[in-house]
């Protein structure tokens, strides 16, 4: 199991969301991703996109802001 | 994949393009299934070297507009429309080029970017992908 971190910081929409569907898609199976960012609608529709997708989201960290989503693949 | 969006790109205007990049590259990371139809002024932009060509929709001002407008993105860090359509090619969403703009417009299949072209199609096959989308757009 590898853990695969995305940074996204300072990117505007739909990098995020692209990136992390990037990464997800790298991902196998059991693998972590953790995708760093600022911009805030992204911290809100990540957790969505993973819904629709049928991922876990083992958890959302906030440091000013700054934003970390710990994925499940 | 869950569910399925289709966007039918008439405009060649670079602000619509953006609009529908985005919504194509925002379907895929939501794990959908995404066509995209280029018709029309929207199939210019598919020509090789054309995609950043379009004007704005609104306040093109003979491009002053548009290039203070891409100023502006590029403060905000936006990504350009290239960087889109490679990230929306690398998702595996599906570009179309109707075939009827080809032939009046006199565009020829090697005119286009061919390596973003997955097929060539006619009206049925947005209406067949479109009957049983969830998204369904014209741009």
């Amino acid at each position: 199991m590898a853990e695969i971190e995305i940074d996204v910081r300072g990117q505007t929409c739909p990098v995020p969301l692209v990136e992390c569907r990037k990464a997800l898609r790298k991902a196998a199976e059991g693998d972590e991703v953790i995708i760093v960012g600022t911009h805030a609608a992204s911290k809100k529709e990540i957790p969505m996109a993973c819904e629709s997708m049928g991922l876990e989201v083992l958890g959302i960290e906030d440091k000013d802001t700054e934003w970390k989503i710990r994925i499940k693949r | 994949m869950t569910g399925k969006a289709v966007l039918v790109v008439q405009s060649g205007d670079m602000d619509k393009l953006y609009s529908a990049l985005i919504i194509g590259n925002g379907a895929l990371a939501m794990g959908m299934e995404v066509s995209m139809y280029f018709t029309f002024w929207g199939l210019e932009r598919l020509k090789k070297g054309g995609l950043e060509k379009g004007p704005l929709s609104k306040m093109h001002f003979l491009g002053l507009g548009k290039w203070m407008v891409k100023n502006r993105m590029k403060k905000a860090n936006v990504a350009s429309l290239e960087k889109l359509m490679d990230d929306y090619k690398e998702l595996g969403g599906k570009i179309i080029a109707c075939d009827m703009t080809m032939e009046i417009m006199g565009i020829k299949r090697e005119d286009l970017r061919e390596d973003w072209i997955d097929e060539c199609g006619a009206v049925g096959t947005y209406v067949y992908e479109a009957k049983d989308a969830d998204i369904s757009l014209f741009i």
